[in-house]
């Protein structure tokens, strides 16, 4: 298909662009397959590039013959384009809200972008599921890495190499996967260090109305416990929600067969919840009403900040577990590929300082997201804006990013990347030239042959003049296990995303940039010391024999 | 003192509200100016001591098992739990308390026995650090158009003003006293701030005894005065910060506001900012939200909404941005009132002067500013912070009010501002504490009456001795936007939550590591290195010409400083979690072999749908809690041990 067939009007002058708190800018407006581009072909004025794939949904009216195009966008921008002539405006928006809702992944834009950057460490191959079983390897001997799912066939959603208890073959595997939802049977998701103790995580088991069991899956969950130890299984659904999936064939683990489990039941919605509450949050932040009430009022009834404290407190709990109780964990909800991943992401930001920094976080989005399984294409086609019926779109990644955020402003010299980078991530979840979070499974990513015809996230963002602008200038390492508060009182609305366009942020960014500042300025200071100390002593030392009588 | 009924009570348990698992006995102690629990603990002597002029209110709770709940509320906002096993002891104790903590008299205020070793000079001294005529100096004043009257000298024009008052040269005494007779109180309108770039003053007053058609020759020509003294302006704003209907139902009183056809050129604008029992109830609601045990998130935001508490301090915030742009930006003079002018226009005046003038952004214009508007003026500190036993009802946050819209402006304008949110805190403190004179008594006239002067303390010299730890390390007074008028957004998301204050005591609830801190010891190495490098250069210098002398290396600042900005990590907290199932998991390994057989239904009502209230209720009771709180307290000491040497070894290594 021709892009060409989809654009009725190529360009447009004298259109005029307005954006909040930004100057309005007035230019020629262009089409193209993937971008809408405004420019005054004037210097030093901003241009707006903007991805069709980011556009969430298209607003038209008219005032005579003066058309207006209200462009809401995925990252919860709201742009207005004054577009004269009234042929021209609609022809303009039916462009695209065509090229905006292509269906299919093939046309996407990473298929056609050419970077413009030399390629240094392909991004595609930087997180190996060998390479992380190496370093699991270096520390434990109970794991092994299982080739079962090698063509995707025991489990279409996981990726083609797990890490399995060592005592439990491929057979075992595909019976296990045969009762649990999906074929996402139990895995390795996170080993402590510390104590030896373990994250497992699966989907829920088939049990059924009947209580089916699986003495395979009983066995292998097992083998995780040492003698003699417990574990926690967190079910991340109410225990009414799991009891009602038993209806369809669902369930969740009976105590009598699995004896050396305690199971405990969180209350972490379901996707298509979290999407509504994404759509009145948004709402909220956008009201122009300004009346007190009804902000605390419509933020409360988004439940968005409710959403953030149980999937939090369900995190905290899994590595309290694990550190404190000296239990392993196995965590799970329905699917096994939403509140699951939140939970056990989560949980390894708590307890594992490695995941704190930029390697280790992509890493882990990586391990715990990507080849975990989470659906990206379904789950971020549509956001806040969309009028489209909605499918299964959910800001599942994104609450992970916020409860992450959370952690962050608790914790700001733990970090090595600061809130900017949570961001770009959110951003590139939605809309982006990079085929990262393209598809919805390792099997899919592998099919759209992505590695070899999209260029990685990773190979952009970990180039050092890009990754400059990511690192929170307050970072030092530190090993310890970071415990946030949950309390509402200790949860903070995340203004960089929700009020990101409705504010000014002046004043913010010139903290930020004399936070900077002040530090540079303190390593600038201490090398130069050095250098004198140095050079003092320097001096003493071929001063000295001239000195002694 | 013949109050204490009961000088010492042994095995008193003093409970963390945050968890009970660390709750500690010691002895609990009344003397006459605090209340000192002291902790059994055998090295960590572990002390509490809280004055008794900043307790509100003493609660006893219901008998529980291990003994007689006794909950102190204190006006910084701090809830203490003690548990006394006799209920005797009990009965003493409060019986002590309640009359401990409401003084009859001014003499009983802690500020009269609080006695640092300073000599009379340099408490006389402390006394004259904020000093007002260098404020309006400052301000350019006197000038040709403004001067001091001497009218009040002896406060008897009005007694609740202070003795020398700002009022255009053009007004005759005549002019004045008549204006103070139609004025609530005599409170005639007099200058508050001037801005010397454009002539235009905020005034303040009380209402005028206008009724329903009454008007007063004087007072129009007091106020055409001032419009005047402005020599650019047309006209002036007469800002009534009441709600109109109050300002009406004043008029039945024989009170009111004025009517804009019989003053000229004056424009009239109502703000509605409550009055203080609105206030002081909305405060009230907010309190106990932000007391609130584990709350859910909808309960939290839901008792904040209900509160309206951040309404009113937008709406405060309006009035003041409404003045400080007539004044920058219009160059028009603002008479602002209320009703007796010592509460909501304190509030509004110091609001815009804090957007007008950088000055009151920095530490020192800060202490001006609270002695100016606040002190000087007669603000009721005594009836409002509730000083001595009396009348409820005139107790009311207004100052709170005002520390928190410093605190809204802060967290808009990180870098407009000298100090730190720590410094307001500070300030809420010891207006309530009564620790130092400053805060004692309603007027000038009462303070000198009383001489506090020469029996109590000013607060400000040893606030100032602290600087260090109220400064602001983002603070950039050359920038700008951070000179001139400072514009907030008002919009409703804009006005936050104080946790810092509301929670000052809740330590578990805030950031486990400090940006402000983190900063703060940055810039404190930064002032030392740049100490050091001038100290080596000269050294270099010295060298440079006389090669052939030695000079023995002082051994540097880089040697003798430790750890630097890793300390900053409160350590035991952040490595500490919470209760995030309720003391669930301690309780599992006693339930565990019981309940293997038991039946669903147990676990629905235990950790099924409603973990909330398990946290709540759970916590004290189950057995298993206390297992829990053996074993995790032994626990925690060990790693916190070790990640206190962590942090140690990293700041030896950076250095």
């Amino acid at each position: 298909m021709e892009f060409a067939e989809l654009i009725k009007t190529p360009r447009v002058d004298g259109v005029i662009l307005h954006r909040p708190f930004m100057p309005t800018v007035e230019g020629t407006l262009c089409l193209t397959g993937h971008h809408i581009i405004l420019s005054s072909r004037q210097d030093n004025t901003e241009e707006l590039w903007l991805l069709h794939a980011n556009i969430d949904s298209i607003e038209k009216r008219f005032v005579g013959s003066l058309g207006t195009i209200i462009v809401k966008c995925k990252d919860l921008r709201v742009i207005q384009l004054d577009i004269p002539g009234m042929e021209e405006c609609l022809n303009i928006a039916s462009s695209v809200e065509a090229l905006s809702t292509l269906d299919s992944v093939s046309l996407m834009y990473p298929f056609f972008y050419r970077p413009l950057f030399e390629v240094i460490e392909d991004g595609w191959q930087l997180f190996v599921p060998e390479e992380a079983f190496k370093d699991l390897e270096s520390m434990t001997d109970e794991w092994r890495l299982s080739e079962v799912n090698k063509d995707f066939s025991v489990c279409p959603s996981y990726p083609s190499l797990l890490t399995v208890p060592k005592d439990i073959d491929d057979e075992s595997l595909i019976k296990a996967a045969s009762f649990r939802h999906g074929g996402r049977f139990p895995v390795l998701s996170y080993y402590h260090k510390k104590n030896g103790m373990v994250m497992m995580r699966a989907a829920q088991p088939l049990t059924g109305t009947n209580g089916r069991r699986c003495k395979e899956d009983e066995k292998l969950i097992n083998a995780t416990l040492c003698a003699g130890k417990r574990g926690y299984i967190i079910d991340t659904r109410t225990i009414a929600v799991a009891q009602q999936a038993k209806a369809r064939g669902g369930g969740f683990e009976q105590e009598a067969n699995y004896p050396q489990w305690r199971r405990i039941h969180k209350a972490i919605e379901r996707s298509n919840i979290l999407q509504e509450s994404l759509i009145k949050l948004v709402e909220a932040c956008n009201d122009q009403s300004h009346n007190m009430d009804r902000w605390l009022s419509k933020l409360e009834a988004s439940n968005w900040q409710s959403h953030v404290k149980e999937i939090l407190t369900t995190a905290c709990l899994a590595a309290q577990c694990i550190d404190r109780e000296g239990a392993s964990v196995l965590v799970h909800g329905s699917e096994g590929t939403d509140s699951t991943l939140q939970v056990t992401s989560l949980a390894q930001i708590i307890l594992d300082p490695a995941c704190r920094t930029i390697r280790g976080f992509e890493a882990l989005i990586e391990r715990e997201w990507l080849q975990a399984g989470h659906p990206f294409q379904q789950r971020c086609a549509q956001s806040a804006y969309s009028n489209g019926k909605p499918r299964s779109e959910a800001p599942v990644f994104l609450l992970f990013l916020d409860c992450v955020w959370q952690i962050l402003r608790q914790f700001p010299c733990s970090f090595q990347f600061s809130e900017s980078f949570l961001i770009m991530l959110f951003e590139h979840t939605y809309a982006s030239q990079f085929g990262t979070f393209l598809g919805n499974s390792v099997a899919e990513r592998a099919k759209l042959q992505l590695s070899h015809k999209t260029v990685s996230l990773w190979s952009w963002v970990n180039r050092p003049q890009e990754l400059e602008r990511y690192l929170n200038p307050l970072y030092e390492a530190n090993n310890l296990v970071i415990w946030p508060s949950v309390a509402p009182q200790s949860l903070l609305l995340w203004e960089g995303v929700f009020l990101r366009w409705n504010r000014s942020t002046k004043c913010l960014d010139e903290a930020y940039q004399e936070m900077v500042h002040i530090i540079e300025y303190n390593k600038e200071l201490q090398n130069k010391v050095n250098s004198l100390r140095r050079q003092l002593a320097q001096l003493e030392t071929e001063d000295s024999p001239l000195q002694t009588p | 003192m013949e109050h204490i009924r009961m000088p010492k009570v042994e095995n008193v348990r003093l409970v963390d509200r945050s968890s009970s698992r660390k709750s500690q006995v010691g002895t609990l102690y009344l003397t006459a100016t605090h209340t000192i629990f002291v902790g059994k603990g055998s090295e960590d002597r572990n002390e509490l001591w809280v004055l008794h002029s900043l307790v509100c209110n003493i609660v006893k709770h219901k008998a529980s098992q291990s003994g007689y709940p006794l909950l102190i509320h204190c006006k910084n906002f701090q809830v203490i739990q003690f548990i006394i096993l006799q209920e005797s002891d009990l009965h003493n104790v409060y019986i002590s308390l309640t009359r401990l903590s409401r003084p009859e008299k001014y003499e009983e205020l802690y500020c009269f026995s609080f006695n640092p070793a300073v000599d009379k000079a340099e408490r006389q001294h402390s006394w004259d650090f904020i000093d007002l005529k260098a404020e309006y100096s400052r301000m350019g004043l006197p000038n040709k158009l403004w001067h001091v009257t001497p009218i009040n000298r002896d406060y008897r024009v009005c007694d609740t003003y202070p003795a020398d008052l700002f009022v255009p040269k053009s007004v005759t005494l005549p002019v004045i006293v008549g204006s103070s007779k139609f004025r609530s109180r005599g409170r005639f309108p007099t200058l508050s701030y001037y801005c010397k770039e454009n002539h235009a003053t905020i005034c303040r007053s009380s209402q005028p005894l206008s009724g329903f058609s009454a008007r007063c020759l004087e007072d129009e020509q007091m106020l055409q005065a001032i419009m005047k003294s402005n020599p650019g302006s047309r006209f002036m704003y007469v800002v009534d910060t009441r709600p109109k209907l109050n300002a009406m139902a004043n008029r039945a009183a024989g009170k009111g506001y004025e009517n804009e056809d019989n003053y000229c050129n004056i424009k009239f604008q109502f703000i509605g900012i409550e009055n203080i029992h609105v206030m002081r109830n909305s405060q009230q609601k907010l309190i106990e939200v932000s007391a609130l045990r584990s709350p859910s998130m909808g309960e939290f935001l839901l008792g904040l909404e209900n509160s309206d508490w951040l309404k009113h301090i937008r709406s405060i915030m309006e009035a003041g941005i409404f003045i400080s742009k007539a004044v920058a930006d219009e160059g028009v003079s603002v008479l602002v009132h209320c009703s007796d002018g010592w509460d909501r226009t304190s509030q509004v005046c110091s609001v815009a002067s804090v957007l007008l003038d950088p000055y009151y952004r920095t530490i020192k214009g800060m202490m001006v500013l609270i002695e100016k508007d606040w002190v000087s003026f007669g603000h009721k500190f005594s009836h409002r912070c509730g000083h001595l036993d009396g009348e409820a009802k005139e107790v009311s946050p207004v100052l709170d009010q005002f520390l928190e819209c410093v605190w809204q402006l802060m967290d808009q304008f990180p870098c407009a501002f000298e100090y730190n949110e720590k410094f307001l805190i500070s300030i809420h403190n010891h207006v309530y504490s009564s620790h130092y004179g400053n805060f004692i008594c309603n007027s000038q006239k009462e303070r000198k009456d009383l001489r506090i002067r020469e029996k109590t303390h000013s607060i400000w010299p040893y606030l100032m001795e602290n600087k260090l730890d109220f400064m602001n390390p983002l603070f950039k007074p050359d920038q700008i936007q951070n000179q001139g008028l400072l514009r907030p957004s008002t919009a409703p998301y804009c006005f936050k939550y104080w946790r810092r204050l509301y929670n000052r005591f809740d330590r578990e609830l805030h950031p486990r590591q400090s940006e402000l801190d983190c900063l703060m010891a940055v810039k404190d190495e930064t002032q030392q290195l740049e100490e050091e490098m001038a100290l080596y250069e000269q050294k270099l210098a010295v060298l440079d010409k006389e090669r052939a002398k030695i000079l023995y290396m002082q051994k540097g600042v880089l040697e003798s400083r430790q750890a630097l900005w890793s300390v900053p990590l409160d350590v035991s907290l952040a490595n500490t979690p919470q209760d995030y199932l309720g003391g669930f998991i301690g309780g599992a390994p006693n339930v565990f072999t019981s309940q293997q057989g038991e039946k669903e239904s147990t676990e629905f009502s235990l950790f099924g749908d409603k973990p909330k209230s398990s946290d709540a209720e759970n916590s004290d009771q189950e057995s298993g809690v206390a297992d829990f709180s053996c074993h995790s307290s032994g626990e925690e000491s060990l790693p916190s041990e070790d990640s206190v040497k962590d942090s140690d070894e990293t700041g030896h290594n950076r250095a």
